[in-house]
């Protein structure tokens, strides 16, 4: 029964610190353009099956992780540039639809190129589980940790410590106070959304090896970052980060000991539950109220 | 005078449009004028619900899908007469929403969109989870027509001629509902809460009654969905199908008279002629064609037509305006 919890442990944060990445993604995006986007789960699944083209292609797994890091990141910044950055001022319920007609023909185009195939990448590194306590460890797992930590790490840094970040996070509080200093709006947004897109095919590569990749899977992805973002208070940094991994334990621990097909229903409940108990998150502040 | 025929214009070419299929009577015809009568009434009520009450709803599909599976289970598993599980059809979803209503209600924009994307995905997993009663993934068959008495609506004709009866009737339900007390308060909701509030409006109750109506209408069209295809699945109820009625509700316009009507009508048309048009473009071109350029129309439109559609033209316009100015004439 220990070794059971622990192996549960393992999977709870494997799943929880790719939830915290997905989560960490929507929320500097939507700090940072006031978009929640719905499209970054397709993104994912883009990038993480480039890779695995140009993988097949003969390419290295490096070579081939940062050629499709870059594509991707240069679409998400077309894709700003051809919508959100055209439709600037519009309401959020208008913004939010623009990125499910983004999703939806992103998730066309994959279908186009990589059918319904289920495709698999390689681990990182190439030796077998680490057994620790009688339960294994996927090694993989540890990559995605690594991920998960420097992404937040970087992150908290950009934003604390660099002139960038700061101004950022003025022309959230303050549109037109940061645009009379002279920061421009329109470009933290463009590089809100190509360092999505990189730093969300980053998350595909590392979690390919542990779940498989096919082309509908981004949806289901960015449904779980949002619940951990909501966990956790739309708002706040290390709050997607708790969020994410505490929907991950809570999912691995009842698909575990409960039923596994309920899976999905499981983080649906916990995101009403929060919803419902305290809408503004754990960590969150009370979010601004239109008057 | 002029504004007399704008006035009438818009009901003279609905009732040409209804009589039309009757004269071609081609079944095909009336299957998509079924389908876009059952969208059209889900619509009226999400769109009352989004464009008076100024709350999104990401999961009516859910609501769409409890109206099918009552109505399905209640005849096929306990025999009822088709007539009373279309009004437990009608009934059950009302009384979800008032359950979950009350408390998903005080949440404001996007927390409310994510509350009720849940909500949808929730009850999508227990039709596929629920094992004997929903039938699982390979859902419930063999659903009797509907029967009023003796005439059993086992036609495409006799069911379009019913659909767009009920659909008119809904029309004029909530023309009158929204020049009404109830009306103008939901319309000072949407504007804001707040002052709504202060001028005595009870916020809450106002939108749960929104909600409510709006989930009895889907359950309406779920019921009857059901008794028009006589076999379901869980397939039809998914998040993408929520995202459809939002769809229509914003494309045809919010807050207006046609809007509803037209948004099913532009999006069904829209399937139907990606479906037909895209493989004489790209010879062997499959589905995926159609699902991209339907997601860039719909980016196309938000960005250009973040309105929606019915204020295009004369003669939409109109109709639009004279729904105001009668709102404002009543006082």
């Amino acid at each position: 029964m220990g070794e059971q919890l622990l192996q549960l442990l393992f999977s709870g944060l494997t799943l929880g610190s790719i939830y915290s990445i997905i989560a960490l993604i929507l929320v500097i995006t939507y700090k940072v353009t006031g978009i929640l986007n719905l499209a970054l789960g397709e993104f994912l699944v883009i990038g993480a099956l480039l890779t695995v083209s140009f993988k097949s292609m003969g390419m290295p797994l490096i070579a081939a992780s940062l050629l499709a890091i870059i594509i991707v990141a240069l679409l998400a910044g077309v894709l700003e540039r051809l919508t959100v950055n055209k439709a600037r001022g519009a309401s959020s319920l208008t913004m939010l639809i623009i990125t499910i007609g983004i999703s939806i023909s992103l998730r066309g185009l994959a279908l186009l190129i990589w059918g319904t195939d289920t495709y698999s990448l390689p681990s990182f590194t190439a030796s077998g589980p680490i057994m620790a306590g009688g339960a294994a460890l996927n090694p993989q797992s540890i990559w995605v940790f690594l991920l998960a930590a420097a992404t937040l790490i970087c992150v908290n840094t950009f934003f604390g410590r660099t002139y960038w970040g700061k101004a950022v996070k003025a022309s959230v509080l303050s549109p037109i106070g940061a645009q009379l200093q002279g920061i421009n709006l329109s470009t933290i947004s463009l590089a809100a959304f190509v360092f999505s897109g990189a730093l969300a095919t980053a998350a595909g590569i590392c979690i390919g090896p542990v779940t498989m990749v096919t082309y509908d899977m981004g949806f289901m992805l960015g449904v779980k970052g949002f619940i951990a973002a909501t966990i956790g208070g739309l708002g706040s940094i290390s709050g997607a980060v708790l969020g994410g991994l505490i929907l991950g334990l809570l999912e691995a621990y009842s698909s575990g000991l409960i039923s596994s097909g309920l899976n999905d229903a499981i983080s649906i409940v916990i995101l009403l539950a929060v919803l419902l108990i305290r809408p503004e998150g754990i960590l969150g502040a009370i979010s601004e109220r239109k008057i | 005078m002029k504004k007399i025929i704008f006035k009438f214009s818009g009901a003279v070419i609905m009732l040409v449009l209804l009589i039309i299929p009757l004269l071609l009577n081609s079944n095909y015809l009336y299957g998509s004028l079924i389908v876009i009568g059952l969208y059209a009434i889900v619509v009226q009520g999400l769109g009352m619900l989004m464009g008076y009450a100024g709350q999104v709803s990401f999961g009516h599909a859910a609501f769409f899908g409890l109206g099918a599976y009552t109505a399905a289970i209640l005849t096929t598993r306990f025999h009822w007469p088709s007539l009373l599980a279309l009004l437990a059809a009608i009934l059950l979803p009302g009384i979800v929403a008032a359950l979950i209503g009350r408390q998903t209600l005080k949440l404001r924009e996007l927390y409310l969109a994510l509350a009720t994307l849940g909500f949808g995905i929730l009850v999508h997993i227990l039709f596929t989870e629920g094992g004997e009663i929903t039938g699982g993934p390979s859902g419930i068959s063999g659903i009797p027509h509907l029967g009023i008495g003796s005439l059993i609506l086992n036609s495409d004709r006799k069911f379009y001629i019913l659909i767009w009866i009920i659909l008119v009737l809904i029309l004029l339900g909530i023309r009158n509902l929204v020049r009404s007390r109830t009306g103008r308060a939901l319309c000072a909701i949407r504007e804001s809460e707040y002052a709504a509030e202060n001028a005595g409006i009870d916020c809450i109750r106002l939108k749960l009654q929104a909600f409510i109506f709006s989930a009895l209408l889907t359950g309406l069209a779920g019921g009857l969905y059901a008794f028009y295809v006589t076999f379901i699945s869980p397939s039809p109820f998914t998040f993408h199908a929520s995202v459809q009625f939002v769809l229509m509700a914003v494309i045809g316009g919010l807050g207006t008279f046609w809007g509803p009507l037209l948004g099913a009508v532009v999006v069904v048309a829209l399937n139907e002629i990606l479906k037909e048009l895209i493989p004489l473009i790209v010879p062997g071109a499959g589905g995926e064609y159609q699902i991209i350029i339907y997601g860039i129309i719909l980016v196309a439109l938000m960005i250009y037509r973040p309105q929606g559609l019915s204020s295009i033209g004369e003669f939409f316009q109109s109709s639009k305006k004279s729904l105001v100015q009668d709102g404002n004439e009543v006082n």
